[in-house]
């Protein structure tokens, strides 16, 4: 059986969880270095990225998981986590992995205020459309040659990306019962390749 | 694309879960939380311990306070307007605040009605002492529930009697029979719908922080094992000798709260917590928990 970790230093992470135990995998949060050892993938969830990229620092995850990165292991992150992965970010001051080439925008869509629900077409899990929740998200503003950009809103911004491994999402599949983008990560985790 | 809709005001608040939400009165202090691992910030003119020693009458801040500690931050900055005043509800909403605190430490402005927060495309947080309490702000639109404890006090025995009482409540509906739901609705004060949600899951449909006292990173994990999903830390940081250092344990302390080694070694020579007060000794009058109901 696949053993998934969960980053659970703030945020929407028992959600994750849930949803992956829905899929039948077993799923365990990660709060310290030696809890990202054994592992088949991981997941990194939303939340503030500020935040989230200063506690991994703080304890001493950040350059754990940038190998893990770097060395092509499963992760999928949403939301704060696809800007974490991001190889540059614009607005950020804080550390981030670096793993994926693409170019990220922090807080794209403005405030809370202007934070929104849609659907989107994503090609790779196929029909119905995903109901996509964007909390104070991010949007991708580059790809590189290895990035297959899996989702776009209707004005063509990029919100959902894979490159090897890994897979990025600006919205948030764990505040929703579909588990479909889990599921597809699941798909990746068990390949080959 | 459907904005401010009851899916994002909640989500957002579950993005602060297991965090800290800190009250800052500058953009240095909003730095200082920011980096210390806040996952947002209240941006306030005094924290609750000032506010409590200056008396009078306490309202919602300068909206260029709040302003410049949005563009000092990235993360989420939420500010309080009194109880039942929307209008200054309308402000905080205009000016982009991320979170509107409908809150008793500012006096309140309607001692009959609180705010009909679905109107806002902003989310609301509100205090309660009970489970009642919570259901009745909810029922009315906010997306996040605080317990309210006793504010500016560095007492933490209101928030500890406020989060009981809810978990209390949470688990005796757990329990109940389906026929004895609407008599318990009756009862809290409560929307009956919301009583029928949790007999099903068995928890409270929005996010709840503790808040009101917490003055140390075991009070912060205290009222993580009693029940709270983060906290707010009012005067707790900025009223303590060493601001960074308490506000970088209590963040420490949120994460792994069920592991009494990562608090013994954060509490380790943080200096003086900021002065604590014996809650008889405040007059009735003056105590903030019974504003609202």
């Amino acid at each position: 059986m696949k053993k998934i970790g969960v980053l659970a230093l703030q945020g929407a992470f028992v959600e994750h969880i849930a949803l992956l135990h829905h899929l039948k995998v077993e799923a365990v949060p990660v709060r310290l270095p030696q809890e990202l050892r054994g592992l088949d993938g991981l997941i990194i969830p939303g939340r503030e990225s500020t935040t989230i990229g200063n506690l991994m620092k703080e304890y001493d995850l950040i350059a754990l998981m940038r190998e893990l990165a770097l060395d092509g292991f499963p992760i999928m992150s949403t939301c704060a986590g696809m800007v974490l992965l991001a190889k540059n970010v614009s607005g950020i001051n804080s550390e981030t992995l670096g793993a994926m080439d693409i170019g990220v925008k922090r807080n794209a869509f403005g405030r809370q205020v202007d934070s929104f629900e849609t659907d989107l077409d994503i090609p790779a899990i196929g029909e119905p459309h995903f109901h996509a929740v964007f909390i104070r998200a991010p949007h991708i503003e580059r790809s590189g040659d290895g990035v297959e950009v899996l989702a776009r809103l209707p004005n063509g911004v990029g919100v959902a990306a894979r490159q090897g491994k890994m897979v990025v999402l600006a919205f948030h599949p764990e505040l929703t019962s579909d588990l479909r983008l889990h599921a597809y990560f699941m798909s990746i985790v068990r390949s080959e390749r | 694309m459907d904005k401010g809709t009851w899916t994002v005001k909640t989500g957002l608040a579950q993005m602060l879960k297991g965090g800290v939400i800190m009250d800052v009165v500058t953009p240095e202090h909003a730095k200082i939380a920011e980096e210390a691992g806040a996952c947002a910030v209240m941006a306030l003119e005094r924290v609750p311990a000032d506010i409590r020693a200056a008396g009078g009458v306490a309202r919602m801040a300068d909206p260029n306070v709040i302003l410049a500690i949005m563009e000092t931050v990235s993360i989420p900055v939420m500010a309080k307007c009194r109880i039942g005043h929307f209008v200054e509800a309308q402000v905080l909403e205009a000016i982009g605040v991320d979170f509107i605190d409908e809150s008793e430490v500012l006096t309140p402005a309607d001692e009959t009605h609180h705010i009909w927060k679905h109107d806002f495309k902003a989310p609301f947080v509100c205090g309660c002492r009970d489970l009642g309490e919570a259901l009745r702000r909810i029922g009315e639109g906010a997306a996040m529930i605080r317990t309210k404890g006793e504010a500016g006090t560095g007492n933490i025995v209101e928030a500890v009697r406020h989060m009981r009482a809810v978990m209390d409540e949470l688990r005796k509906i757990g329990s109940m029979t389906t026929d004895e739901l609407v008599a318990e609705a009756k009862e809290l004060g409560a929307p009956l719908e919301l009583v029928l949600d949790i007999h099903k899951t068995g928890r409270l449909p929005v996010v709840n922080f503790a808040a009101g006292g917490v003055a140390t990173p075991a009070d912060a994990a205290l009222m993580l094992q009693l029940g709270a999903e983060g906290v707010f830390v009012g005067s707790g940081i900025f009223k303590s000798s060493d601001p960074e250092a308490i506000a970088r344990a209590i963040v420490k302390t949120t994460t792994h709260y069920r592991d009494p080694e990562v608090i013994a070694e954060v509490s380790k020579g943080l200096g003086a917590a900021m002065p604590g007060l014996d809650i008889k000794t405040i007059p009735t009058d003056e105590l903030l928990a019974p504003r609202g109901w």
